[in-house]
């Protein structure tokens, strides 16, 4: 069964076109991957998907709910984890995964079960008393996955999830989303080509707001003659070799 | 709800910054502290009542608010610029949500501050009477301006901006043109005639008239404050809800 059904989706800002009538279709479980070059309309995509802007042409519709229609019935089965931590600083890691879990109308005893078995899955349960400011890269980052999945979401956006991480801190963050791959369909955008081709079921590339290809790792490089994800994406975004 | 939840959070981040305590809650103690010093060192005779603990009450009670557009702006930039916002945005919270959760605390904080300021003035001679309740409620209402102002600049600067513009800029002119530390009536001209337009004087006064029993004289002044407040707010809510629905969070 299909989580998300594009058509002909298009963002224009005046004359500039961000996203370009984007078709596409994602499985329930699947963890779908967006690649592209700096500007080529992954993060538009995204925040089209979560209802933070709206399109200005065509649909998408998340698990029956469309997202020009019925934004709210949508974002109550989503959650993002935004490029940047995005958590609140002062507040402790404990704190942060209460907040989120209220706003999504759990009662408190559900808030606080969920709270500790998210500390507990991320590791994060010996800083649950410490401010989020105080902790590292790695840590907020796993602190920012698992504020978006306290809501329990059916689709989670993670937008450049290990940007900036090492990487140690980066392979510890990919067994987390592993570990979520057939429970929760998963969009992710990263420029880490070997994230990409680690973590994905299937891989789409944008260029210059279009989808140019899409597949699994195994057909983009067969469809280009390539050894590696790396070449076949420069392939398809218009490089060269 | 959601409000209650969102200004429970607010209030922490606020609270848990050492700098906004003290800009909050000492700074107008402090200055209290330095012009009642000033004062008692102006000889009787120069018949300069400017800096007497009369003034200066409801002077540093509404100069202390000005901080609040400081706290509001600040956190809501902080907000925008770490994406927090964007992901409240993806959340059923709505814009009402997001209003009053950052104004609420904001606004029990201004109630606070004018309670310790109006409460220490009776500390250094200010007639503790029945009427300080009604001036802390006033100068609380007052405060809304400032929250306002800090909505709106939060809503479309970064951190660095606001804190310049409400941290600086906006309680410079409040102080000056309020007529707290400097007398507006003696210097007159344009100065006063921006005064009299500009919404601090008239906190100042409303503050006043409440606080020694002059009710009669409050209307005017309240009007004016609050019809300034509605405008910066409506503003504030404008490019607040501009952002939320795809404007860069």
């Amino acid at each position: 069964m299909n989580a998300i059904t594009i058509t002909n989706m298009s963002k224009k800002y005046g004359e500039f076109t961000a996203v370009d009538e984007l078709n596409l279709t994602i499985e329930q479980g699947e963890l779908f991957s967006l690649l592209g070059v700096n500007g080529a309309g992954k993060t538009t995509t995204i925040k089209m998907l979560s209802c933070l802007i709206k399109p200005t042409g065509g649909d998408a519709v998340l698990l029956g709910d469309s997202v020009k229609e019925h934004p709210q019935a949508v974002k109550a089965k989503i959650n993002i984890s935004p490029q940047e931590t995005a958590v609140a600083a002062n507040l402790s890691v404990i704190e942060n995964l209460e907040l989120i879990a209220s706003i999504y109308g759990k009662d408190s005893k559900t808030v606080k079960k969920s709270a500790d078995k998210m500390a507990t899955q991320f590791r994060l349960d010996g800083v649950r008393n410490k401010k989020s400011k105080q902790l590292s890269g790695g840590m907020q980052r796993r602190l920012s996955i698992a504020m978006a999945l306290i809501s329990n979401p059916k689709i989670l956006f993670l937008d450049e999830p290990t940007l900036g991480l090492d990487v140690l801190a980066r392979r510890e963050l990919w067994t987390c989303i592993k570990s979520l791959k057939g429970k929760v369909t998963i969009i992710l955008t990263t420029h880490y080509l070997e994230e990409a081709e680690a973590l994905s079921d299937r891989v789409g590339i944008m260029a210059n707001g279009k989808l140019t290809a899409i597949g699994t790792v195994a057909e983009l490089t067969e469809q280009t003659g390539t050894s590696k994800l790396e070449d076949a994406f420069v392939m398809l975004s218009g490089g060269a070799v | 709800m959601r409000i209650v939840l969102f200004a429970k959070r607010n209030t922490k981040e606020i609270l848990r910054d050492p700098t906004n305590l003290f800009f909050g809650l000492g700074f107008p103690l402090i200055l209290l502290v330095l012009l009642s010093i000033i004062n008692a060192s102006i000889p009787t005779e120069a018949n300069n009542t400017m800096f007497s603990i009369e003034n200066l009450a409801p002077g540093l009670a509404m100069f202390g608010t000005a901080f609040m557009a400081l706290f509001s702006g600040m956190l809501l930039s902080k907000d925008r610029t770490s994406s927090f916002l964007m992901r409240l945005f993806a959340s059923p919270m709505t814009s009402l949500d997001f209003i009053l959760g950052y104004t609420l605390p904001l606004f029990v904080m201004a109630l606070a501050q004018a309670a310790i300021t109006l409460f220490a003035s009776c500390l250094a001679g200010l007639e503790l009477t029945v009427n300080l309740l009604p001036a802390i409620l006033v100068t609380a209402l007052s405060s809304l301006l400032f929250v306002g102002f800090g909505l709106l600049f939060g809503s479309m600067m970064n951190e660095k901006a606001v804190g310049g513009i409400c941290g600086a800029v906006l309680t410079n002119v409040a102080g000056w043109l309020s007529g707290v530390f400097i007398p507006l009536d003696l210097i007159g001209g344009a100065f006063k005639k921006a005064a009299d337009i500009l919404p601090f004087y008239h906190s100042v006064q409303a503050i006043k008239a409440v606080l020694y029993g002059n009710f009669g004289e409050l209307l005017p002044h309240l009007t004016i404050i609050l019809g300034y407040s509605v405008v910066i707010f409506a503003l504030a809510v404008i490019v607040f809800q501009r952002k939320m629905s795809g404007g860069k969070a």
